[in-house]
């Protein structure tokens, strides 16, 4: 069977007809783990037993002829900081490089309960800290595009997983744009839903008020796909949304004539490469033409959202990552002699630069005397930012933006400056301090066959909107890169 | 300078962070610079801006809308059991790094 561009329905529809069983169509996939995955490096742990179980478990329901669940049989991978019971799952990280959780993630196991069958764990940034997927303990990513250049990240393996045709779908995590970013490196589609729309019930939490889970998919009907299928209440994370779920698939074929789409200034100046502003600035021509009323908007304080994002984000880390102490489960330095050297020996030789870069800033930011003018600012600039999307989303339908103001760039190549690295992330974060869904789809490519995304943000629980967006503007033809 | 050699010090002391010497300088170079670039909020005048921890504070539950709970950190039964069962004790225990089978073991706490 031919796994490449191979969608969610037509995987579950061979498997359904019989035509490849889940067990080969997995087994497939392996062998072209095995084949391609030296030269990218998508994958940290493959979970060959659970996957092939599973795969039995569908072959059985399609032997028998019953019909089969939305993702039956459909192979796909799981970013490692989403926790799976029995399978050893790392962050990206030394410290928990032999953590292997007694409990499964809730949006893992809604995956599976609608069939899905997990290869494996994708590798991240570590903790998800991270814009090129360089700042994996393990090993980095390469873009499967062009080997030389980063995945982008901190999804950099789901992403590069799905681009390279090593799984049908991903799951990542979105923190300050870490499933937009890859998306539009590797040239696929992420999405991030709205805050709350997706239990974060064991994701290995980075910054709580900003974590998303949500796919990578190879199309935007496949990211519908997944998210009715993770999306909704769940009593073990407090702050998912009691709402009802769309059929989100439902929707997407709904005409966007008469739809306004934002198109915002301050997403087009200073810093943004000329191709990737050609390739959007065709793109918005384009929704125009599917009948969408383009309107120009002002979101005034996009340029503090950086800042803001990494004294948010930062401070709830130092909070967050303080559970990883060498007691009750990962890495623990040996011979300490009392238990304060132990703590700090652990955490010392167990993360990474970034890591302890990012939790000594929230540290900081958090410490006596310095609370008021780094973390509570950066709380209220957060809402200014909050409201600047309020006042757009008075006027339009959604929003359309560059995903990021560049194409990949080479390893290597930002990974000694962690500002401009922060920058990669311009486009994105604000999405994730307002709280509002976004997507990246493909929009073209540069000269030198480097992918472009393209960003859909809508209000929130909104997905639907964008999604339609999304999936009008791939079916007009103009995305294929 | 806002961060100097001994702020870097006292905050990995807070942050359980040994940091060996080079680590040490190559932080207070990335903390400042990092620092500098947030500077860039003072511009704006928040004064009579709310602050914003979580995105439920912005956009709190519509009590009035029934079964539509949006943003939420609604509160919960205290039930005894919890939401799910507590883990096995083996299973709590499997991944530890040392224990004698019914607790976690760590190096002495208080020095003689």
């Amino acid at each position: 069977m031919d796994l490449d561009s191979l969608t969610i329905d037509a995987a579950r529809s061979a498997v359904q007809d019989r035509k490849i069983t889940a067990k080969a169509l997995a087994e497939a996939f392996y062998a072209k783990i095995q084949k391609d995955d030296p030269q990218i490096g998508a994958y940290l742990i493959l979970a060959k037993d659970r996957a092939l179980e599973q795969a039995d478990r569908i072959d059985q329901l399609a032997s028998q002829g019953e019909k089969l669940p939305p993702l039956g049989g459909v192979p796909i991978g799981i970013k490692d900081v989403l926790s799976t019971r029995g399978v050893r799952t790392t962050a990206g990280s030394k410290i928990l490089g032999n953590y292997v959780p007694p409990y499964d993630c809730t949006a893992v196991s809604r995956l599976e309960a609608a069939g899905a069958v997990l290869l494996g764990k994708t590798n991240c940034d570590e903790f998800a800290m991270g814009s090129s997927n360089e700042n994996s303990a393990w090993h980095p990513v390469r873009n499967p595009r062009d080997v030389t250049r980063v995945p982008g990240g901190s999804s950099g393996g789901s992403a590069a997983a799905v681009a390279a045709d090593m799984a049908v779908a991903a799951l990542g995590s979105d923190t300050g744009g870490s499933i937009r970013q890859p998306a539009s490196f590797c040239g696929v589609v992420g999405l991030m839903p709205t805050y709350g729309r997706v239990s974060r019930y064991g994701l290995i939490a980075f910054a709580s008020s900003l974590d998303h889970i949500g796919p990578l998919t190879k199309t935007v009907k496949d990211a519908a796909i997944v998210l009715r299928t993770i999306a909704g209440r769940d009593p073990m994370d407090s702050t998912s949304a009691d709402l009802p779920v769309p059929d989100y698939v439902a929707k997407l074929e709904k005409p966007v004539d008469g739809l306004k789409i934002g198109v915002a200034k301050e997403y087009l100046g200073e810093g943004l490469d000329p191709e990737v502003r050609n390739a959007v600035e065709a793109a918005i021509q384009k929704l125009n033409s599917l009948g969408c009323k383009v309107v120009e908007i002002s979101l005034p304080h996009t340029k503090y959202a950086i800042p803001t994002y990494y004294v948010v984000a930062t401070a709830e880390a130092s909070s967050n990552l303080a559970r990883f102490d060498g007691v009750r489960y990962g890495y623990r330095a040996r011979d300490a002699r009392t238990l304060s050297e132990m703590y700090r020996r652990t955490r010392d030789e167990g993360f990474g630069a970034e890591v302890k870069r990012r939790i000594m800033l929230g540290t900081y930011a958090l410490s006596a005397g310095y609370y008021d003018a780094y973390y509570l600012k950066a709380q209220k600039v957060r809402t200014l930012i909050a409201r600047d999307f309020e006042e757009a989303f008075s006027k339009v339908d959604a929003i359309v933006t560059p995903t990021c103001p560049t194409a990949a760039f080479k390893l290597g190549e930002k990974a000694e400056d962690p500002l401009a690295m922060y920058l990669a992330d311009i486009y994105t974060v604000t999405a994730d301090l307002a709280g509002i869904p976004g997507i990246s789809i493909p929009c073209g490519q540069t000269r030198e066959k480097l992918p472009i995304g393209l960003q859909i943000l809508g209000r929130h629980f909104d997905e639907a909107t964008i999604l339609r967006v999304a999936h009008a503007y791939e079916q007009s033809g103009t995305s294929r890169t | 300078m806002k961060v100097t050699a001994k702020d870097v010090s006292y905050v990995a002391d807070l942050a359980n962070l040994e940091l060996t010497d080079e680590e040490r300088q190559r932080m207070v170079r990335d903390l400042n610079s990092i620092l500098d670039y947030v500077d860039l909020l003072n511009e704006l005048d928040t004064s009579s801006v709310e602050p914003m921890a979580q995105v439920s504070n912005r956009y709190p539950a519509d009590q009035a809308e029934k079964r539509s709970v949006r943003f939420t950190d609604a509160m919960r039964e205290d039930i005894k059991e919890g939401l799910r069962k507590s883990l096995p004790h083996d299973v709590a225990l499997q991944n530890a790094p040392e224990s004698d089978e019914t607790f976690f073991k760590v190096p002495k706490v208080i020095e003689r």
